[in-house]
């Protein structure tokens, strides 16, 4: 096989690939509102995906807030003006940081196990049976993971925001001598509305993003084991690239 | 076997074509399942047993042909009237596909309390009877990790019936088992059929397990049905191709092999294989 036909299969699998996600993300859309009358698989879900997720968000979010902190002071006290170490942590964290790594770390963590789990519910003929029972595994399966991650990422993403700007302060203000009320005023004077919600719009659609590659690849994996570690892995390396390629789009529009 | 459609028919396959990915599986099949009687789809592996199965239960349309359940047309059926369909046929998985993340008593209970509104007493005394009636009414607080691969077949079978389909069909239930499981999983097949009046359809290979409970047998082989009749029928029938399947014999009309190119020439040639 030539190296031109190689890339064309490749486009025509990618191309295949959105077009099957695309597909799937409207009837999982119309699925999510008989899984809106379930809270409780609903609740469930988001423990799984958020809840489970806490430990790992939170720990990530207080040494990035630490580095953020070193870093930013380092830099800042070069210009004299340490003091607005809070703004820069803050704004940081909310536009950028915390969204980004959240969504990285939830691809990782939750992304997988929503893949694996779905992935091998289809490999021991779990949702053919549920089919076959006459309960729309879209409905009882997808719909409530799907809707689970989207709701838990901007929770997360929150989460990892406020721990962040601890460990900025943790560093700025208790290691490095910044004053308090200067680093907590200035943080409140320049962080607007805006920044907070642009924070929680990247996170929200990340959350949509990552939640709908992760349950599309458990949904479709071949049912062997190959197949679900490839979807699996599929998992982790689109939700990534997407992440990162929608947080450029994102801030462009936001800008 | 009459082709004609009787009062009775229940499952009502007509002339059915099927292939995927380009390699056929079905070259017109016809075959009726009756209420009320136990009918045996065999085979030799390979031969699309399962596929049947998916075409009955609307899994999967036939390229051609009809296939009718209570005389409706599935593939005219849009998706919600098949789900009205599913909700009166019940199926055994060869591996019993038992929902992992809840427990024996759950699983069964899982199609009460998705398809109605039952108060918990009820739910609870519902199913505790079903496992009671395939004698696992003890494991109910077990996990389907903890059963053996014969339990967790009995346990799918209680959840097949809990909701009283009109027609149980089973995929393999024979293979894999002791012979206790066995006896079991048989009597309980006959029971199921005699005492409810469930019509059964057993796709299998296990010719002598099957001729202990089948009332109408079906042969399928390459495609198409080779022979039908009572197992008594098809045991006495001296066309050879069913005489090497109940002999087992490899030698014979069915094939063995999977098609292959000439042996001599593949093993002196210079194939990269």
């Amino acid at each position: 096989m030539s190296a031109r036909h190689r890339g064309h299969g490749l486009l025509l699998e990618g191309v295949r690939r959105l077009g099957s996600a695309t597909l799937f993300l409207v009837s999982l859309l119309i699925a999510c509102v008989p899984a809106l009358a379930r809270p409780r698989l609903l609740a469930h879900q988001i423990y799984n995906t958020g809840a489970r997720s806490l430990i790992i968000i939170m720990l990530s979010g207080l040494f990035v807030g630490m580095v953020l902190g070193l870093q930013g002071y380092d830099l800042l006290q070069r210009f004299g003006s340490e003091e607005s170490l809070g703004v820069a942590a803050a704004l940081g964290l909310l536009r950028e940081l915390a969204p980004v790594i959240t969504a990285l770390l939830f691809a990782g963590r939750a992304g997988t196990a929503l893949t694996s789990e779905i992935g091998l519910m289809r490999a021991t003929d779990q949702l053919t049976a549920m089919e076959i029972m006459a309960v729309d595994p879209m409905r009882y399966v997808a719909a409530p993971r799907f809707l689970g991650g989207v709701i838990a990422m901007p929770l997360l993403t929150a989460i990892f925001s406020v721990i962040g700007l601890f460990g900025a302060q943790l560093i700025g203000v208790q290691l490095m001598g910044v004053d308090t009320g200067v680093f907590w005023s200035q943080t409140q004077d320049a962080v607007e509305l805006r920044d907070v919600t642009e924070g929680m719009v990247k996170s929200l659609v990340f959350g949509v993003a990552c939640s709908l590659i992760a349950v599309h690849e458990g949904y479709f994996a071949a049912p062997t084991a190959e197949g679900v570690g490839l979807a699996t892995t599929r998992t982790v390396v689109a939700s990534s690239v997407l992440t990162l390629l929608l947080d450029y789009v994102l801030t462009a529009e936001f800008l | 076997m009459s082709a004609d459609r009787a009062a009775d028919t229940v499952v009502d396959v007509r002339d059915v074509h099927y292939s995927i990915g380009g390699r056929e599986i079905f070259s017109g099949i016809s075959l009726t399942a009756r209420a009320g009687r136990v009918t045996a789809v065999m085979g030799p592996s390979g031969t699309g047993k399962t596929t049947l199965l998916r075409l009955i239960t609307a899994q999967c349309d036939a390229d051609s042909g009809e296939v009718r359940v209570f005389g409706q047309e599935l593939s005219r059926l849009s998706g919600r009237e098949i789900y009205a369909l599913r909700r009166r046929m019940g199926m055994l998985f060869q591996n019993g596909a038992l929902l992992t993340d809840m427990d024996v008593f759950e699983n069964v209970a899982f199609p009460v309390r998705q398809h109605t509104n039952l108060p918990e007493p009820l739910v609870r005394a519902l199913v505790l009877t079903k496992l009671q009636a395939v004698g696992l009414r003890g494991a109910a607080e077990l996990i389907p990790a903890e059963l053996s691969g014969g339990m967790a077949r009995r346990v799918a079978l209680a959840r097949a019936i809990v909701m009283d389909p009109e027609v149980l069909i089973y995929d393999e239930p024979f293979v894999g088992l002791d012979p206790i499981s066995l006896g079991v999983i048989l009597r309980l097949i006959k029971h199921m059929n005699q005492a409810l009046g469930i019509t059964t359809i057993i796709v299998s290979h296990d010719v002598t397990e099957l001729a202990k409970i089948a009332d109408d047998s079906y042969l399928i082989s390459g495609g198409r049905i080779v022979a039908a009749g009572t197992p008594a029928e098809l045991g006495a029938s001296d066309s050879p191709a069913v005489r090497q399947f109940m002999t087992g014999s490899a030698d014979g009309p069915l094939a063995f092999d999977y098609p292959a190119p000439d042996y001599t020439a593949q093993l002196l040639g210079e194939s990269d294989r």
